[in-house]
């Protein structure tokens, strides 16, 4: 098995990357009507490979408030699965999951709870596509939520890329219900898994 | 006029005041600010990981503490700053998530702070300030005019180190 850097991954690999994002984020969106019991539409993803420093400022600067729900990915394939969206997005989202305005500028007890169970499920829709595709057993860890600046969110899967290349590879899909959402995905699978997954799907490299 | 020059993650720059050095949304990664009080020079790296070594893509030096505060000293010393007068002050390192994992990137800020603070002693520059650790974002502005180092961190009072 050859090295892999991710500057030098093929364009059938970002494809499939793609492809794997569409799938993952349909479920998701599935699973999203169907906790909030309303239409949810979703756009055909972008899987994008950004420099670190465009990154922050795709998601509207790096101070932007951001929800974070970051997990660990155990089983076949080792690593870690982050997804993102704006706090007032995921506002939205809970006081619509509980049926009631949030009261207040911050995540109560019971928001955050409900956050990271949106988190979990939204996460979980996209690794069980991916799992199911590629016949690889994965695992996801206990869900941890963090509200903060995007660029300190963002550091944390940075790093991790950090240790591979200069790069990230951050999948955006947009959610519709009555108001526009956008979430990234940020999926980082150690080296051997790159390797794992591209060769469960057929693909040489 | 006075400009602040941004510096993104996995970077550095050098300034002379009346400018001042800025990076927004330091989470775990580590922000060096050093400065020589004389020439009013100062610079600020942005670094991701503690050790250049332990890592096989490490061409890009200002990514890791050791080899960007290197980095970081050596462009102030081409601007015209004396290495036996600089001072550092140091904040970041924060662990964003706090479940654990079993490998050690998870503890990477902790790691980040280490590294930095022993590569600044190698280098014999002295911390002054630090404001390290915790679990949450900060973004830091760095006046080598005053030497002064702001922390603005989301829901918290600014502080001046």
């Amino acid at each position: 098995m050859g090295e892999i850097s991710l500057e030098s991954m093929s364009e059938q690999y970002y494809d499939v990357l793609k492809e794997i994002g569409n799938i993952g984020a349909g479920n998701a969106t599935t699973a999203l009507a169907q906790m909030l019991q309303c239409k949810v539409d979703m756009k055909v993803p972008q899987v994008k490979l950004l420099d670190f420093s465009e990154v922050g400022a795709m998601m509207g600067g790096e101070e932007q408030i951001m929800a974070g729900i970051y997990l660990c990915v155990e089983g076949d394939i080792t690593g870690s699965i982050m997804f993102l969206l704006r706090k007032d997005a995921a506002k939205h989202l809970v006081s619509k999951l509980m049926g009631m305005e949030l009261p207040g500028e911050d995540f109560d007890e019971i928001g955050t709870s409900a956050l990271k169970e949106i988190g979990n499920i939204i996460t979980g829709a996209y690794l069980n596509s991916l799992s199911s595709l590629t016949n690889l057993k994965i695992f996801p860890s206990v869900p941890d939520l963090t509200i903060d600046m995007a660029g300190a969110i963002l550091s944390v899967p940075a790093i991790e890329f950090g240790t591979l290349g200069d790069k990230i590879l951050l999948i955006q899909t947009q959610f519709t219900d009555d108001c526009e959402l956008d979430g990234y995905f940020i999926l980082v699978p150690d080296l051997e898994s790159y390797g794992k997954i591209l060769g469960a799907l057929g693909i040489t490299f | 006029m006075s400009e602040c020059i941004k510096v993104g993650m996995a970077d550095l720059k050098v300034c002379i005041s009346p400018d001042s050095v800025t990076t927004l949304g330091l989470g775990s990664c580590v922000g060096i600010a050093i400065r020589d009080p004389i020439t009013k020079i100062g610079g600020l790296a942005h670094v991701m990981l503690p050790d250049s070594g332990a890592i096989r893509n490490n061409t890009n030096v200002y990514k890791f503490a050791d080899t960007g505060i290197e980095e970081l000293v050596v462009q102030m010393e081409k601007a015209g700053a004396k290495r036996n007068r600089m001072v550092a002050k140091i904040a970041g390192g924060a662990q964003m998530f706090s479940f654990q994992n079993k490998t050690d990137l998870v503890r990477v800020g902790d790691r980040n702070v280490e590294a930095s603070k022993k590569k600044l002693k190698e280098l014999g520059i002295p911390i002054l300030a630090e404001d390290t650790g915790l679990n949450f974002g900060r973004t830091v502005i760095f006046y080598p005019e005053s030497g002064d180092y702001v922390i603005r961190a989301v829901g918290k009072e600014e502080r001046v180190i």
